[in-house]
Order: C-alpha cells, then sequence, then structure tokens
C-alpha cells in the first residue's frame, strides 16, 4: 500500500491551479494501492451539499472508473457547450517496469553497492510514475468538482457515492463500438471544421489558434520527454561512475588513493542532484506540457461539437426551404430549425465562456509552473557548485 | 668496458663538481654493479651509445633550471648497445612532473626510490636529493599544436607543429619547433622501446593508430568528427611528449633530442607494425615468454609479484570505470541534441502562443535551453577530452608497467639459461679432464670462464632491471597521483563554470516568467 504524504501532494498539484478550494465539495486521493497492473485510488468526499448522503466517505475507484465518468460526461447533450477536463491517462509503469527487469539480468556485472543503488532509483521512479498518476487522477476529479455545471453531474455523484463496484455501468462492448463510432465521426469533423463558413470572428481565431497549438504543444511534449530520459541516464552513469571509483580507490594503495575516493563520493552526491533535476523537469515542464495538451484536445471537441451543431443548423435551414417548397411539414421543419439554432446559440455562448476562462487557466499554470521549474533549475545547480566547490578543496589540501 | 671517457660529450660550461660520494666508475666494469645507486647527478652528459655510469658526474646547472635534478641516470643513452656493457647506473631520481597540463614548472622530486640503493655508495648523494626536491622545476615544457594537412587524397597526412621552450643547455636553442607527422611519434617509441639499456623503464605510449579516423581526414578535415579526431590525436601526442621528456632517462636519449630538434627526420619504417593490436602485442610477447617458463622464480621478494597483480587488478578496473565514462559522454551528447531539438519546439510553440507575455516567455525559454545546448556540449568534451582520455591512457601505461614486470621475467630468466649452460660447459670439462684430452681442455676453460662472467653478468642485469623496475614503478605511482589530481580538478572545475553559467541564465529567465500575465 503506497500513500502519499499531505505534503507531498501540494508539490505534486503542479500543472492545474487553485483546484479545491470550494469547501462546498472537496475531493482528494488520499492513498491508492498498486496491485500487479492494477491501481485501485481511494476517493474520499468532503461535503456540505444536501445531494449527498453523508458529508464525508471514501470509496475505492479503478482506472476504468474514471474514464467511465469522462465518456458519460462527453456524451452529455447538455454540456456539449462545455470544455470537459480531459480524462486521466492510463496508469503505465511499463518504463520502470522494464527497467528493473534489465537490471536484474545485469545483476552480475555491478558490485553489490552499484545494484542496490540502481534498485533505489528504480523504485524512486516507480513511485514517481505512481505518484503522478494519483495527480492526474485526482485533478480530473477536482476540475469537476469546481466547474459550476458538471459538479452537479448526476453520474458524477454517483461515482463519488455509490460504494459498490461501478462494473455493471462501464462500457460493455456495445458501448466500446460506440465509443468508436465517436471517433470516426469526429474526424470527418475535422474535415467539416475546415469546410464551415466560420460567422463568428472568435471561433474562427480560437479554431485557427487551437489546431496549430495542440501541434506543436505535442511536439514539445514528445521532446521535453526525451530530455528528460537523457538527464536520468546520465544520473545512472553517476552511479555506476562513484561504484567503479569507489573499488579502485579500495584498492589503491598509492597516493592515488584518496583522489580517487573525493571523486567517488562527489560523483555519488551528483548523481541524486541529476535526479532530482531530471524528475522536476518532467513535472514541472514535461507534466505541464502534457496536461495541455489533452487539455487543449478538449477544447477542440468543443470547437467540433459547435461545428457540428452549425452544420445541424444549417442543414435545417435548408430543410425548411425545401418544405416551404413543398409546401409540406413547414411546421415540423420550423420547429427543428429553431431548435438547432437554439441549441447552436447555447453551444456558442457556453463555448465562448468555456474558452476565455481556459485561456486564463492555461497562462496562470503555465506561469506557475515555469517559475518553479526556474527555481529548481537554480536550486540543483546551486547545489551542484557547493558539491563541486567543496570537492576541489579537498582534493587542494590533500 | 670501453673507453667512456671519451665518449662523454663535452663538459658543459658550469659543470659543478660531482658529489664526493661519487665514485668514479671509470668504465663500465664489474663494480658497476655495485654502483648501480651511485647517484650520478649527471643526466646529461650521458654519453652515446654507451652505457656509462661514469660521468664524472658533471651536474649541468641548468639542467633543469636552477633546480637540479640529482637525476642520475648514467643510463645509456641511446644505442643498441651489447649487452655486455649495459651495466649503467640505473639510479635515478625520479623527477616528478606535472603531465598533460602542458604547465611550464614541472616539479621535480626526488623519489623516494633512492632509499632502496644500497645505502653505501649513497649517502651523500641521497642527502643532496632530498635537498633538491625543494628546488622545483622541470625546465622543458613541449607542446603540439597546428594540425595541418599535408598533400592529397590517400597519401594524404596530418603534419604537427612540435615546439620546445626549455633552459637545458643540452639542447642547441632555448626555442625551437619541428613538424613532424604521426609516424615520426610511433617512430621515437619504437626506438626507445626497444634499447637495452631502457629495460625496466615504463615508456610512455603514443596514441594508437586508427585507419578509420585517418582516412575520414585524408578526405577532409571539415566535418565535426574528423575535427574530433584530430584534436584527439593532437592532444593525445602532447601528452605522450610531455611524459618522454618528464623522465629523466629518456629526456637524455638522443633519439628524443633529435625527435624534438632535428628538422629534418628520417622516416620510420616500421610502424605498420605499431598499429594499436601493435602495442598490445609488443608487451603481450615479453608476457608470453615468461608464461612459456618452466622455472618458477623464487621470489625472495614478494614486492614484485604483489605489485603486478595491483597493477593487473587496476588495469580492470580502469577498463571498467572508461566504459562507463564513455556512456557518460554518450548520453551527454543525446542531452545536447534532445535540448536543441527540444529548444527549436519550444520557440514554434511561444510563437503560437496568442497570449504575448506567455509568448515572449516561452521565447525566453528556448533560448535558455539552446544555451543549455551550448554548456551540454561543452561538458561532454570535458567528459571525454578530461577524463575518457585520463582514463584510456593510463590503461595503455598499465599495460606497459606491466611489460616491464614481465622485461626482469625475461632477464631472470636469461640468467638461469646462462647458470645452466656454465653447469653443462662444466660437466662438459670434467669429461674432458676424464678422458685426458688436453687440447680441447684449454677450449673448455676458455668456454668456462666466458660463460662465468656471462652468468655474472646476467645476475647483475637481472639485479639492475629489478631495481629499475621498483624505481619506476614507485615514480610512475606518483605521477600517477599528481596527474590524477590535477586532471579531475581540471575536469571539476570545467563544471563547476558551466554550473556557474546555468546559473545565471536561469535567474535571467526567471523574470520573465514572473512578467507572465
Amino acid at each position: 500500500m503506497t500513500s502519499i504524504d499531505e505534503s507531498n501532494k501540494d508539490k505534486l498539484r503542479s500543472v492545474s491551479v487553485d483546484l479545491n478550494n470550494d469547501a462546498s465539495l472537496l475531493i482528494d486521493i488520499p492513498d491508492a494501492l498498486c496491485e500487479r497492473d492494477k491501481v485501485k485510488f481511494t476517493v474520499h468526499t468532503k461535503t456540505t451539499l444536501s445531494s449527498f448522503q453523508k458529508p464525508e466517505f471514501s470509496v475505492p475507484r479503478q482506472h476504468e472508473d474514471f474514464i467511465w465518468l469522462h465518456d458519460t460526461l462527453v456524451e452529455t447533450e447538455d454540456y456539449a457547450g462545455l470544455i470537459i477536463p480531459p480524462a486521466p491517462p492510463k496508469p503505465d509503469f511499463e518504463g520502470p517496469r522494464e527497467k528493473m527487469h534489465k537490471l536484474g539480468e545485469g545483476e552480475a556485472t555491478m558490485t553489490k553497492e552499484e545494484y542496490t543503488k540502481m534498485k533505489q532509483e528504480l523504485e524512486a521512479e516507480y513511485l514517481a510514475v505512481f505518484k503522478k498518476t494519483v495527480q492526474v487522477h485526482e485533478v480530473f476529479l477536482q476540475r469537476l468538482s469546481s466547474h459550476p455545471i458538471l459538479s452537479k453531474d448526476r453520474n458524477f455523484q454517483i461515482f463519488l457515492e455509490y460504494d459498490q463496484d461501478l462494473s455493471v455501468r462501464r462500457k460493455n462492448a456495445k458501448e466500446m463500438f460506440g465509443g468508436f463510432f465517436k471517433n470516426m465521426v469526429k474526424s470527418a469533423d475535422e474535415v467539416l471544421i475546415s469546410g464551415i463558413k466560420e460567422v463568428d470572428d472568435f471561433f474562427e481565431q480560437e479554431k485557427t489558434f487551437l489546431l496549430d497549438y495542440y501541434s506543436k504543444i505535442k511536439d514539445s511534449t514528445a521532446k521535453a520527454e526525451k530530455m528528460t530520459r537523457s538527464h536520468k541516464n546520465i544520473a545512472d552513469d553517476y552511479i555506476h561512475i562513484s561504484a567503479t571509483l569507489n573499488s579502485l580507490s579500495a584498492d589503491d594503495s598509492t597516493g592515488n588513493k584518496k583522489n580517487l575516493e573525493k571523486l567517488s563520493d562527489l560523483f555519488e552526491k551528483l548523481r541524486k542532484v541529476e535526479g532530482r533535476v531530471a524528475s522536476d523537469q518532467e513535472l514541472k515542464l514535461t507534466e505541464l506540457l502534457r496536461y495541455y495538451m489533452r487539455d487543449i484536445q478538449a477544447a477542440k471537441d468543443l470547437l467540433y461539437r459547435r461545428a457540428r451543431a452549425l452544420a445541424d443548423y444549417e442543414n435545417s435551414n435548408k430543410a425548411l426551404d425545401k418544405a416551404r417548397l413543398k409546401s409540406k411539414d413547414i411546421p415540423q421543419a420550423e420547429e427543428h430549425q429553431q431548435h438547432c439554432l437554439k441549441k447552436f446559440d447555447k453551444l456558442s455562448e457556453s463555448g465562448k465562456k468555456e474558452l476565455t476562462s481556459f485561456k486564463g487557466r492555461r497562462v496562470v499554470a503555465f506561469r506557475k509552473n515555469l517559475i518553479e521549474m526556474a527555481e529548481l533549475e537554480i536550486k540543483h545547480a546551486k547545489n551542484n557548485v557547493t558539491l563541486l566547490q567543496g570537492c576541489i578543496e579537498l582534493l587542494k589540501t590533500n | 668496458m670501453a673507453a667512456s671517457s671519451d665518449r662523454n660529450p663535452p663538459p658543459f660550461p658550469a659543470a659543478e663538481d660531482p658529489e664526493p660520494g661519487l665514485t668514479e666508475p671509470a668504465d663500465g666494469d664489474s663494480d658497476e654493479g655495485e654502483d648501480i645507486f651511485v647517484s650520478k647527478t649527471n643526466p646529461v652528459s650521458v654519453s652515446r651509445g654507451v652505457s656509462q655510469p661514469d660521468r664524472g658526474g658533471e651536474d649541468p646547472p641548468d639542467l633543469f633550471g636552477e633546480e637540479e635534478a640529482g637525476s642520475t641516470t648514467a643510463k645509456s643513452n641511446g644505442v643498441h648497445s651489447d649487452d655486455d656493457n649495459d651495466l649503467f647506473a640505473e639510479a635515478q631520481v625520479e623527477l616528478s612532473t606535472d603531465k598533460p597540463g602542458g604547465s611550464a614548472q614541472k616539479e621535480l622530486s626526488a623519489s623516494s626510490t633512492s632509499t632502496q640503493s644500497p645505502a653505501a655508495m649513497q649517502p651523500t648523494s641521497l642527502e643532496q636529493l632530498e635537498e633538491e626536491e625543494a628546488k622545483d622545476s622541470f625546465d622543458v615544457d613541449v607542446a603540439v599544436t597546428n594540425p595541418e594537412k599535408v598533400g592529397d587524397g590517400m597519401n594524404a597526412y596530418v603534419a604537427y607543429k612540435v615546439s620546445t621552450r626549455t633552459s637545458l643547455t643540452m639542447f642547441r636553442s632555448k626555442t625551437f619547433s619541428v613538424r613532424r607527422r604521426f609516424s615520426d611519434f610511433l617512430g621515437l617509441y619504437e626506438k626507445l622501446s626497444v634499447k637495452q639499456s631502457l629495460h625496466g623503464c615504463i615508456i610512455p605510449l603514443p596514441p594508437e593508430k586508427s585507419v578509420v579516423g585517418m582516412t575520414k581526414v585524408k578526405v577532409g578535415m571539415d566535418d565535426p568528427s574528423s575535427v574530433e579526431f584530430v584534436e584527439r590525436r593532437r592532444a593525445a601526442l602532447e601528452r605522450y611528449l610531455q611524459r618522454v621528456v618528464c623522465h629523466p632517462s629518456l629526456l637524455q636519449d638522443p633519439d628524443v633530442r633529435e625527435f624534438l630538434e632535428r628538422d629534418d627526420l628520417p622516416r620510420a619504417v616500421n610502424t605498420q607494425a605499431l598499429s594499436g593490436a601493435g602495442f598490445l602485442k609488443m608487451i603481450n610477447k615479453a608476457s608470453d615468454a615468461v608464461n612459456k617458463m618452466t622455472i618458477k622464480m623464487n621470489e625472495s621478494d614478494t614486492w614484485f609479484e604483489d605489485k603486478f597483480q595491483e597493477v593487473e587488478a587496476e588495469e580492470q578496473q580502469l577498463r571498467k570505470l572508461h566504459a562507463v565514462v564513455d556512456s557518460l559522454v554518450n548520453h551527454r551528447k543525446e542531452l545536447c541534441g534532445n535540448t536543441a531539438v527540444f529548444a527549436k519546439s519550444m520557440a514554434m510553440l511561444g510563437n503560437s502562443e496568442d497570449n504575448t507575455a506567455l509568448s515572449r516567455a516561452l521565447s525566453q525559454l528556448a533560448e535558455v535551453e539552446d544555451k543549455m545546448e551550448q554548456l551540454h556540449q561543452e561538458q561532454a568534451a570535458s567528459d571525454f577530452f578530461i577524463f575518457a582520455e585520463l582514463l584510456s591512457d593510463y590503461i595503455r601505461l598499465l599495460g606497459a608497467v606491466r611489460g616491464c614486470f614481465d622485461q626482469r621475467m625475461r632477464a631472470w630468466q636469461r640468467w638461469q639459461e646462462a647458470q645452466s649452460t656454465l653447469q653443462k660447459k662444466r660437466e662438459a670439462e670434467a669429461k674432458l679432464l676424464w678422458a685426458n684430452k688436453p687440447e680441447k681442455l684449454q677450449q673448455a676453460k676458455e668456454e668456462i670462464t666466458e660463460w662465468e662472467s656471462r652468468v655474472t653478468q646476467y645476475e647483475r642485469d637481472f639485479d639492475r632491471i629489478g631495481m629499475t623496475v621498483r624505481k619506476e614503478v614507485l615514480r610512475f605511482e606518483k605521477e600517477k597521483a599528481k596527474d590524477f589530481k590535477s586532471q579531475i580538478m581540471k575536469y571539476l572545475e570545467a563544471m563547476l563554470q558551466s554550473q556557474q553559467r546555468l546559473i545565471k541564465f536561469w535567474e535571467a529567465f526567471l523574470p520573465e516568467a514572473k512578467a507572465i500575465a
């Protein structure tokens, strides 16, 4: 059972800002259990709302439950004009697991100390992945709870409260197919978007901006990930260097012994710093980019839905004209047209609000994370400087 | 032994008196065995070609600037003298100097190995040596610079400028330079390594040949990998020469002087043999011979065996370390590449961003990452040129050390074989006596005398080489410690500077991030 304590959580809560402030509905994931591949989250709710049965309660949930919740929200017609918070990605322990496997294979080639250190590093990595996935699931729920409309959703309430297994409500095969279909239609929508004549400047701009920004941020996320991985590799190399220097120094009977000892010590300390540089960069930069990439996708989804509503409205107009021509079924056609128009207007109004607040949110989050990342880089580099100066001094006086 | 005196080069102007404790072993006679540790404070006047310990000890005062070396190498420089005359005083004072930094100030300190020498002959010289230890400067500075491609196509080669600056009067002038190509350096090594007189000495190794590397250079010197290759080679050649001139015996060698001074050096022809594998072969040839020895050497002193094992173990560990540092260099280069790519991506994102302040911040971030890439690049170069090359130099030098131990074994072997030959001759003589053949008897007696003297000589050789090896190893260890220390410091200081610049970059960025609104 791996628990995350409160202080760590604050540090982790990096990518989204200022959630979980409304005392009427407070949600968090105080702990999670990892069994093989499955992670069981404990979702804990504290509320003053009367719509809930109890003021405080906890339920166990799996990743699939979160996905179900997300999808039901997306499919709810009433929320078409809202940016639905992106679904948390599936917990992925593949990376550390593979490394652990390789480490096991290479055990014979390293000293016991080296092996222990590598193992510790890997365990820390594993833990980091774990913490990240908890955080990302938590943020998802907190986005919902802080949204004026979505927080009132019935399915959300069920998710939080229902103390039985949710699996019966989850996607079954038919719904899965429905999901595929939905995705297919979406890509058709992408074509649709470029074809539809946009009447509103605001949305025209947003569309251009979001499409472009999405592809750029997706690229940046991938590149940031590679950069972080290189840092981790270097930290690992430092472990091996330190261990080998240690062996050399142990067997050395000459004046060189002290030099090697000090250097070995230094590398051991440096690798810890390098490891933190890697993980902080990951949290503040890579995760930031990744999160907003998904958020922008959610914003794009909103645009698609609006574009579809616009298309529907235009089709209804054509149908009305046709009906008038044929003098048949005019009232239905009129009603349908009105309905489409209302839907479209509602979507546009709500969409505008959502997209504007999304901008603000994004800018605030970037600001916070970039500042924190710069501060951490400085902190770690200063740490390195101290370590290096110390070692140089020691060597000089030897 | 030959007329040593004639062979002495003209005395140096300010020659000092030889130390009182010095005996004048006029010629390379058999006493030399005992005189081995007489410190001849006159390295320079080593005669050409003859193992003459006798130098009457003229101390070229300016041998190493004001300080002196007290070095007593009476080793014969030079020539492939024959064995018989090979008894030179091996007493050398180890001059330890700073290595590859190419520093002008080389420290000279008498190594403690002098304590191994038979005290009898030495006391004064030892004291003198210790005095000298206080004064430090070793005044020969060499540098290898200006690689230039000469010629075209597959016959092209790279010529380097070898500059020497010295106050030693054994050279024709104080500063001079020559142009040398890689095979010249290999040729120098070969000449030095086959000199009997230098057996037991740890002779520095030049860098290895590389067909791949050179072919690229022949084609064109402009691409980054060729540039790196040439720079790597230049730096390695420089370190090689610096180690050579730091070695008291080698500095005396006429081949070394010729290499540094002579404008037109005849081409070395045997360097085909000296490929990377060739070096190893040369070193291993000796150990093969040793392995085939059927008689196990009875070591009265475990020092040699212990030290040999230490050296072997250390070599293994250094190889391991080198492999990891290599991996570090590669990962650092990857980081470089990934950072550069990320910076570009971030710049694009900044352009896309519609919030002005954020857009500017992202562009600034892209610039910071560009600077980081530069830092990583420099760090990778430092990882390689300082750390990795230090390790690979010493891996090969340790191989050379092992080679010395093997040379000693061969000397022992030769002595043993001479002893058994002598035994056979004696038996033959006895048979002749019995058989009563007076004519042949005379010849037999002559042969016995000859072999008796050989046995004695080989025994001395063996002792001498043993002492050389001991001295050399201790000198080597001292220099290695110094070398490591100075290179490590250099490495750490480079890293320190890099981190300090990193701080500046991010501190400059911070206000930009805070300005986002």
